[in-house]
């Protein structure tokens, strides 16, 4: 097995002395699309902050395809490919050069890297914007410039920290595709979120982190199966009578009644919801999920 | 990395200074050709007529390679301290630190990005210079290898403040205190043969009166100075201060935690 990454007892201790990091393991498979999740403080960015050389760690052994970042950190850095979560370009510079200048860092020719900027501008709807200055673009161009600015050298893994925080639904989207496409050819993605809803759409492994320690590494279809409990809402074509309930069932009733939560413990058949209240003559208009499914497996975990 | 490479990092990094220094020419080229041209016009001319002849010059020409120097020392110091501390403060400056490019490289980018706007600036006043006076060359070689070094000795050390600044206001305390007193007391606008005794000990405390008399020397042949010493000198602050920098770069201070 390949690990595009593989961390093992990492260690970090701030000169303030606080310990973000206490010995962590973590494997990413080549190709991955991997989560991960921790709240604010975790540890996340240290992590991501080791791996790309932003952090000095104060002990561990991290590997980017089988490279040291010890012994040969150049050549490891070279497979990797950040997008930070603070926008970190030379706002006085064009588009067009934030990207062409990246790929000079990576010693890509000036053809070559004009070749693949005007590639992924165009890519990522900003190469109408190419000779703008960067701090005139909206927020969510501003992120899509450090996405292409991350690919420029064409990195095997792509480290997303927070990528569509702050960003509208619409584009979250269209990030989301063109994420998942590079995914498919073949690019590893490691994704920091505090969207649960995007690890569990996007991320097949997932990582959670808190207080400096790995409390779950698992596939995402693993976690959700551990999940014991869900709350469906139920959205009903007429009002219940007063007084109705459900046994085996914990259910609350709208005020107006045309609408309840039931709580459905792993094994229990959905079944004897429909059946109940089919004797009533009431027909289920629409179904779903109360909250995501992983965001409560996520605050189970977190409270430990 | 490939040596290839490298080389395009390090033209990347230059070429990326250059732009950024022509891109805000009123801020860097247009000032000191105002501030040297008004040097020129009221030392020079209006008082200089009155002092009469220094080194056996005319005062205009004595101060001339000074005032050159002095726009060189300042601007080579104040284009690599200014722009990396702005990358560090927009962390723009992440962008090398992710990149696989050596840290010598990127400390020797910097510093001859500086050396291009001291050279550039250098250029500029001296060609304002002959709308005031006449100036003999008389070592050209000297003249130019002195102004290079001096010009990488303070990008060399803007760098360093640079790393070590965590406001604005830190990058123009040396600029400031320590740089201009060190450039006005370094022989620009006399010789320090003028000066008693202990003041021209002291004198020769000051790396300034070195530089700026091994470049009057190339031009005028004149030196209060032995100018094989300000070789010295300058060559041995220029190593020193680039093995501090690049370690200051290796330990990441002021740029990773």
């Amino acid at each position: 097995m390949t690990y595009a990454i593989e961390i093992s007892d990492l260690k970090k201790r701030y000169d303030g002395g606080f310990e973000a990091l206490k010995g962590i393991d973590l494997k990413v498979e080549k190709g991955d699309f991997f989560a991960l999740l921790g709240p604010n403080g975790a540890g996340k960015s240290t992590t991501i902050g080791i791996l790309c050389s932003l952090v000095n760690k104060t002990s561990g052994r991290v590997s980017i395809f089988d490279t040291d970042i010890d012994t040969d950190f150049a050549k490891a850095k070279k497979f990797l490919g950040v997008v930070p979560q603070e926008f970190n370009f030379n706002v006085f510079e064009t588009v067009f050069n934030v990207v062409v200048t990246q790929a000079g860092f990576y010693g890509i020719s000036r053809a070559v890297a004009e070749e693949r900027a005007e590639k992924y501008l165009k890519q990522l709807d900003l190469w109408d914007k190419r000779d703008a200055q960067s701090r005139m673009l909206s927020g969510g161009m501003k992120r899509r410039l450090m996405i292409a600015r991350a690919l420029i050298h064409e990195p095997e893994v792509l480290i997303l920290d927070e990528p569509t925080a702050g960003v509208d639904i619409e584009l979250r989207r269209s990030m989301w595709e063109f994420i998942k496409k590079l995914n498919e050819q073949g690019t590893t993605i490691i994704l920091t979120t505090h969207y649960l809803e995007e690890a569990e759409q996007l991320c097949r492994n997932i990582a959670i982190i808190n207080a400096g320690e790995i409390v779950e590494n698992t596939s995402v279809k693993a976690l959700l199966k551990t999940l014991n409990q869900e709350t469906f809402i139920l959205d009903l074509d007429k009002a219940l009578p007063s007084g109705w309930s459900l046994s085996d069932f914990a259910v609350s009733i709208s005020k107006d009644g045309s609408t309840i939560e039931v709580e459905v413990v792993k094994g229990q058949s959905i079944n004897a919801i429909f059946s109940a209240l089919d004797s009533i003559s009431i027909n289920v208009v629409s179904m779903r999920n109360k909250s995501n499914r992983l965001e409560e497996l996520f605050v189970k975990l977190i409270k430990g | 990395m490939k040596n290839s490479e490298i080389w395009v990092a390090f033209y990347t990094i230059i070429v990326r200074e250059v732009r950024r220094f022509t891109r805000i020419w009123p801020q860097t080229l247009l000032p000191p050709a105002i501030t040297m041209s008004l040097y020129f016009a009221i030392f020079g001319n209006l008082i200089g007529d009155r002092i009469g002849e220094m080194g056996g010059f005319s005062y205009m020409q004595y101060i001339v390679p000074g005032l050159i120097m002095m726009s060189v020392i300042t601007n080579s110091y104040s284009n690599v301290s200014s722009s990396f501390f702005s990358a560090k403060f927009q962390h723009s400056v992440q962008e090398l630190l992710v990149s696989p490019t050596p840290n010598w490289v990127i400390l020797l980018g910097y510093t001859l990005g500086g050396v291009a706007r001291g050279l550039c600036v250098g250029l500029i006043v001296t060609l304002l210079s002959l709308f005031f006076t006449h100036l003999a060359l008389e070592n050209l070689f000297l003249t130019v290898l002195v102004v290079c070094l001096t010009a990488v000795m303070f990008s060399l050390g803007g760098f360093v403040n640079a790393i070590y600044a965590r406001s604005f206001d830190d990058v123009s305390i040396v600029p400031t205190f320590i740089l201009t007193p060190l450039t006005y007391l370094g022989g620009v606008f006399y010789s320090i043969d003028l000066l008693p005794d202990f003041w021209q000990s002291v004198s020769m405390l000051n790396p300034v009166l070195y530089m700026v008399n091994a470049f009057r020397y190339g031009i005028l042949g004149v030196s209060d100075i032995n100018v094989y010493w300000a070789l010295v000198i300058v060559s041995v602050f220029i190593v020193v201060l680039f093995s501090f920098g690049l370690r200051l770069l290796n330990q990441g201070k002021g740029i990773r935690s």
